[in-house]
């Protein structure tokens, strides 16, 4: 019985979870308008698609993680402590995070760098600000409709995508069967 | 025993959760040249709404859109400007908001309701309450367009996808997709662009 009881108070935890993750959002969001002077600090990398398409074409051996996300998605923002995890304990096992953001352009200042900066996001962030996303979308994958968050996980040739969240079990499986 | 029954229990209910959670999101749904069932959806005015109140339409722009995701945000003007236009000529927008407002607070009815009035709707905007109809169609996002046609068979899906080619600036525009679509059809000709993509906000169940 105590097994069962604790098996509850497990479930009871995690979904709480879930709430923090938006709530911790929430705050963030609402700290955004007094830092917007920090902000200018953070460097941001921004591309069209055609400057961003090498990031999908190394073929370096290495395995690349590419999640499309955005700071106002938040099935995005909450799945983003994954992906840094990620980064950090597979950077030695030659796998490496990109984070490309959608936000709007005119947001960088004030919602994006902010959110890099208090996140303390330490897989490289870049941007991609192209508006013809019915040209560029089929281009990372034909499947994707559209909605984020959007992940490739790719090596040389080898790529996968999904339209989906993850969790960080689902995505660490993902990420061995590109390094078996 | 006791241990081996929970344990197997608690690799049931992880293999079950992994499941939910990893379900891709499958891309089922109307493609062009389905005819699109009708619905009964409940209105901003609290009434319901059914495509087949509209005796006098050719058609519908059916527009998945809420009040929450910036890019619907940025076509909201965009798309009652397209009821302005195309209303009188048959094909109306009727607008679906398709997430869960226990997610979603800011897409209650209430909240739809105050959008409504604040932009000067022009059309039902209805919440898909139930979201038993979004996933029929296949909308994946908002905002996200099916032009239907009104045809002996039913209401026969033209087009599907975006509003336009530039969200971020409406003056910028270079291929109005929607626009195109309904003018064809209004011409009696082939919609030239059949789908779009666009970027867009997961709908929220």
């Amino acid at each position: 019985m105590k097994i069962i009881r604790l098996l509850i108070l497990l479930l009871f935890f995690s979904s709480c979870n879930d709430k923090k993750t938006n709530e911790g959002l929430k705050t963030v969001q609402k700290a955004d308008d007094n830092t917007i002077e920090v902000a200018h600090k953070t460097d941001l990398e921004v591309y069209d698609f055609d400057g961003f398409q090498k990031f999908l074409q190394k073929k370096d051996n290495k395995v690349y993680v590419i999640n499309f996300w955005a700071t106002w998605c938040a099935p995005c923002v909450k799945e983003l402590p994954y992906f840094e995890k990620l980064n950090e304990e597979y950077k030695n096992k030659n796998v490496e995070v990109l984070l490309v953001s959608l936000d709007f352009p005119h947001l960088y200042d004030s919602k994006l760098k902010p959110f890099i900066r208090d996140k303390k996001i330490k897989s490289k962030v870049v941007a991609l600000n192209d508006v013809d996303a019915n040209t560029w979308i089929p281009k990372v994958d034909e499947n994707w409709s559209g909605s984020i968050p959007a992940t490739v996980i790719y090596k040389n040739d080898t790529n996968k995508f999904f339209e989906q969240s993850f969790t960080y079990e689902s995505l660490e499986t993902e990420v061995k069967q590109f390094l078996n | 025993m006791k241990t081996i029954k929970i344990l197997s229990m608690l690799t049931f209910i992880i293999v079950m959760s992994a499941f939910t959670v990893n379900k891709t999101v499958m891309v089922n749904g109307y493609r062009v040249g389905d005819v699109a069932e009708d619905f009964k959806l409940m209105n901003v005015d609290d009434k319901m709404v059914s495509l087949a109140d509209y005796r006098n339409a050719k058609g519908f722009i059916v527009t998945f859109t809420c009040n929450t995701c910036p890019y619907a945000q940025a076509y909201e003007d965009r798309i009652i400007e397209l009821n302005k236009k195309y209303a009188s000529l048959g094909y109306p927008v009727i607008a679906i908001m398709p997430n869960n407002p226990d997610v979603q607070p800011g897409d209650s009815m209430k909240a739809m309701k105050e959008r409504a009035k604040e932009k000067g709707f022009t059309f039902p905007y209805l919440m898909d309450k139930e979201q038993k109809v979004y996933p029929k169609y296949g909308a994946t996002k908002t905002p996200h367009v099916f032009v239907l046609q009104k045809t002996s068979k039913g209401n026969v899906v033209k087009y599907i996808g975006a509003i336009d080619d530039n969200y971020q600036d409406a003056k910028a525009v270079k291929t109005k997709y929607v626009e195109n679509a309904v003018n064809a059809l209004l011409e009696g000709k082939e919609v030239p662009a059949k789908e779009t993509k666009a970027i867009g906000c997961t709908i929220k169940v």
